[in-house]
């Protein structure tokens, strides 16, 4: 079942409950009008004193740690891991949670897998009350359809830390899966025969959990040297056979593109990028997972060597790609938030100009700044954009939930937002009147980039100025929309959906942008 | 007693319908219909197909549709075709509104520089297709297409004709040889295909069968504009035969080599160096010259070799093709950039151009250039570079008045 709520109209003239799980939320207000007054949260103080002096804090099962942890009914287990849909240890977490019968909890996951269906059961028999974090595969159908005892609340990654650091989720225990640490908790994610990378999205569940369980496959002698996660926020370590499996952390979504029309797209973003002057000596860009950005990187490589361009920085999500730029020398630094490849992880590990950053360099709304809105241009996906440059990213034209934010409404705030997107799938037109579920506001949005042409916003004057006489292929987005709308066979029959709110989008600053309703089937 | 069902298509194929229909003796109506999207589809999916049926005049028998994501156009064809497989004297059809979009003209002396390939009966190709400019577009209805899938492929490629934009580029269709490919201009022919690429001709009586029936069938629907022409030569016979084929109809605007079937034909392997099709070649380009229409390259297979493909259209270049087939999008672009002129060949046709204009406004009958006399053929190639030139964005439009 859904849940039937008291909805307000927000200031994006969406309909947004009040309540989101017994927690007041704000509707959202418009963008930076939200600011909360008051102190960030803080974990419980502790004395060094009550950790053993030989600073060994290994424990001998996941139950005995719980258990130290003072696992009780209702409570928030959050975690990172990094494997994507080779973790190996979340499932083993919540089946030992569930041995011990513990009841009504609230997972708080950097980001679930379809790996993470057995998680169903545990919210058949009540061991899960309702997950908070992104929604893949079966869980978000699950979710979907209102199964879930709680709504769905999707944070971007920057939404994530910004939660937790002005209170409004509160984390009783943290698991943070790592692919070395030694036995007083000091961890990485670069090596170990699990190495993901780095733990950058865990270091939030380290500095605010009431306690913190460090679990790996690689023990290794104090020091555990580098540390992307201090052992002085750790509660205990558990020693298990295999964590994870590191040949899953490429996803579907990070292979490169074969479609000749999704590498047009990719080479009209690359060449967007340069006529609009973005590509200059110093600049910097970020391109997300995906085959298309990936695609994007390799024609803007080729395009910043004939011009003898070298950018300052690049924002990742790294890939090989990107480590092959950083090594040709057109970058001084990758400034990576998680490695979508075992290059990624390799270079990380072996080149000082590979930096591991954390969501709050990058992304945090209670950071003094952040480096999204530093960078000059961002590419990124999308599943629908509406006429308004509203964009999409966790539904479907369906209503169906089936995609996490990611770091993408953070990186809105990039001075040049690109969404390089094929115009449609199928039968499916990806520019609509209204986009089902608004994720990110059309004001920070400021390029499509179709295979059937590149719309500018109205708004951004000084882009539709820099490549007008570029030759490349620029269009009113209302035009691409009736092209492909006549092609396809006329805009989308809208699904019917029900007054039951099953799931809500959070903004980057905690507010609340849309809802998710059942469809009515 | 259960009906034999007619199937079209695979249930497995993204983006595509599969179809199947059984004729009833009960003389009832039932249509099945099942769609993931259904949710987004479901009335369209319901009225193209109950108007597809009036359309056939079918009123009993059991459909069912799997949807997979195709287009509309592509689903009256597979229900044209599984219908009209369980009834082959039924004469009626469902033809898709034809788009002002897709009645665009095309001309004998246009630049045929890239043909690009699409499997007659793969509609997601097509979508797109236009995009990527290749100068033609070729609807295969021959070797792409399954012998199982011939008679839809040719409803799929009239739909096509009608539905789609190319954006420009010329509207080719490959016919089948023989028989079927004279059926194959007969559902063609009306939907302003541009030009008939006719496979494996080995002599002009061949050719001239295809545009007999293609005149005949312009005259029974009253279409005004011309067919061209396109014989591809692969064959020993078909070779030496060039000159004969290539002055065979006025409505040859072109003459292609195919070199898979020609180097198996004369007991080769097909190499990159590519002596042994260098006499064929070769015959072809005179053939053409000799009749006044453009010779034309066979494809070059290897996807991934884009510098393959470079070193075999400058080969195809200096042989003095002017055209080159494609099997990806992705090899278009590099044959434009190959097929276009050089610096110094740009600034002698200039210069060439800028003399005769000036012995023009002098009303001067011989040009001469350097104390050089320019024939009129040399103007006119000269104009061609020029053109080409403007075609690959390497000289402006305007470029006189600089």
């Amino acid at each position: 079942m859904g849940q039937k709520l008291k909805l307000v109209k927000n200031t994006a003239g969406r309909m947004v409950p009040t309540m989101v799980n017994g927690v007041q939320s704000i509707p959202f207000k418009g963008i930076g009008k939200y600011i909360p007054k008051g102190s960030k949260a803080a974990p419980p103080i502790r004395a060094c004193h009550d950790f053993p002096t030989s600073g060994d804090k290994v424990v001998s099962s996941l139950k005995e740690a719980l258990e130290k942890c003072k696992i009780n009914n209702g409570m928030t287990i959050s975690n990172h891991h990094h494997f994507r849909n080779g973790d190996l240890v979340m499932n083993q977490v919540f089946n030992t949670l569930s041995k011990m019968g513990k009841k009504n909890l609230r997972w708080f996951p950097s980001a679930s897998f379809p790996c993470h269906e057995p998680m169903i059961q545990h919210m058949e028999n009540g061991v899960i009350h309702h997950i908070e974090g992104s929604l893949n595969g079966s869980l978000g159908e699950y979710a979907s359809k209102g199964k879930m005892n709680g709504l769905a609340v999707l944070r971007s990654h920057g939404g994530r830390w910004q939660a937790v650091q002005d209170g409004e989720v509160h984390i009783d225990i943290a698991i943070i899966a790592a692919p070395t640490a030694d036995s007083f908790g000091n961890c990485t994610g670069d090596r170990g025969p699990s190495a993901c990378g780095l733990l950058g999205f865990g270091l939030v569940d380290s500095l605010y959990a009431d306690y913190v369980i460090v679990v790996t496959d690689n023990l290794v002698k104090f020091p555990c040297i580098p540390w992307q996660i201090q052992g002085n926020n750790v509660d205990h370590v558990v020693v298990l056979d295999k964590i994870g499996d590191p040949d899953k952390i490429v996803s579907g979504t990070t292979r490169l593109t074969k479609s000749p029309d999704r590498l047009y797209i990719a080479e009209l973003t690359a060449e967007f990028v340069k006529a609009a002057g973005i590509m200059q000596d110093g600049f910097s860009f970020q391109a997300g997972a995906g085959g298309t950005a990936l695609a994007f990187a390799i024609y803007l490589r080729e395009l910043m060597k004939e011009a003898g361009v070298k950018a300052r920085f690049i924002r990742a999500g790294s890939t090989k790609y990107l480590v092959e730029m950083l090594e040709e020398g057109l970058t001084d630094y990758i400034l990576d938030g998680q490695t979508f490849d075992l290059e990624g992880v390799r270079s990380m590990r072996e080149n000082s100009g590979h930096i591991n950053t954390s969501p709050f360099t990058s992304y945090n709304w209670h950071g003094k700044g952040n480096f999204a809105s530093i960078l000059d241009t961002v590419v990124l996906g999308a599943t629908e954009v509406d006429l308004n440059f509203n964009a999409n990213v966790v539904t479907h034209s369906d209503g169906q939930m089936l995609h996490g934010i990611g770091g993408w409404q953070n990186c809105l705030f990039s001075k040049c937002t690109i969404l390089p997107i094929p115009s449609f799938r199928n039968r499916i037109p990806i520019i609509v009147d209204e986009v089902t579920t608004l994720v990110g506001p059309g004001e920070l949005i400021d390029v499509i980039v179709t295979e059937r042409g590149i719309a500018i916003n109205p708004k951004r004057e000084d882009l539709i100025k820099a490549t007008k006489r570029s030759g490349l292929p620029i269009r009113k987005i209302e035009e691409i929309k009736k092209e492909v709308d006549e092609m396809v066979g006329g805009p989308l029959e809208k699904p019917e959906f029900t007054n039951e709110v099953v799931g809500v989008v959070k903004w980057v600053d905690g507010t609340v942008i849309d809802s998710i309703f059942k469809v009515k089937q | 007693m259960s009906e034999k069902s007619y199937m079209s298509g695979n249930s497995e194929v993204k983006s595509d319908f599969c179809v199947s229909y059984s004729t009833e003796n009960s003389g009832e109506l039932n249509i099945n219909i099942q769609s993931k999207t259904a949710i987004l589809h479901g009335s369209k999916l319901k009225s193209i197909t109950e108007k597809t049926l009036s359309d056939l005049g079918i009123k009993s028998g059991n459909l069912t549709i799997i949807d997979n994501g195709g287009q509309y156009f592509v689903l009256q064809a597979r229900i044209e075709a599984s219908v009209k497989a369980a009834n082959s004297k039924l004469k009626t059809e469902s033809l898709p509104d034809f788009k002002q979009h897709s009645q665009y003209k095309s001309f004998r002396d246009r630049f045929r520089r890239s043909r690009l390939y699409l499997p007659g009966n793969q509609a997601k190709l097509m979508l797109n297709a236009g995009i990527h400019q290749p100068d033609a577009i070729i609807l295969d209805l021959e070797d792409s297409v399954a012998p199982d899938e011939k008679d839809v492929a040719r409803l799929i490629v009239r739909n096509a004709l009608r539905t789609l934009d190319f954006f420009g580029a010329e509207r080719m269709v490959r016919i089948n040889q023989g028989k079927i490919g004279l059926k194959d201009l007969e559902e063609i022919v009306p939907q302003n295909v541009h030009l008939i690429l006719v496979p494996k001709v080995e002599n002009a009586k061949q050719l001239n069968e295809v545009d007999d029936k293609i005149q005949q069938i312009r005259k029974d629907c009253g279409r005004k504009e011309p067919v061209f022409l396109m014989p591809i030569l692969e064959s020993a016979t078909g070779i030496l035969n060039s000159l004969e084929i290539a002055k065979a109809s006025k409505s040859n605007v072109a003459i292609a080599i195919g070199l898979e079937d020609y180097t198996a034909d004369i007991g080769v392997q097909r190499t990159n160096k590519g002596l042994e099709s260098l006499f064929a070649r070769s015959q072809v380009v005179n053939a053409a010259r000799s009749a006044g229409i453009q010779a034309i390259d066979t494809v070059f297979s290897d996807v991934n070799d884009e510098d393959g493909l470079r070193t075999s259209v400058q080969e195809a270049k200096e042989l003095g093709f002017e055209g080159k087939g494609c099997i990806h999008p992705r090899q278009i672009k590099p044959v434009h950039e190959e097929l276009a002129p050089s610096e110094s060949e740009i600034e002698k046709a200039k210069k060439i151009i800028r003399a005769f204009v000036e012995a023009e406004a002098k009303g001067q009958g011989v040009v001469s250039l350097d104390s050089k006399m320019i024939d009129p053929p040399v103007v006119k190639r000269a104009q061609n570079t020029i053109n080409l030139a403007v075609a690959t964005g390497l000289v402006p439009k305007n470029w006189k008045r600089n």
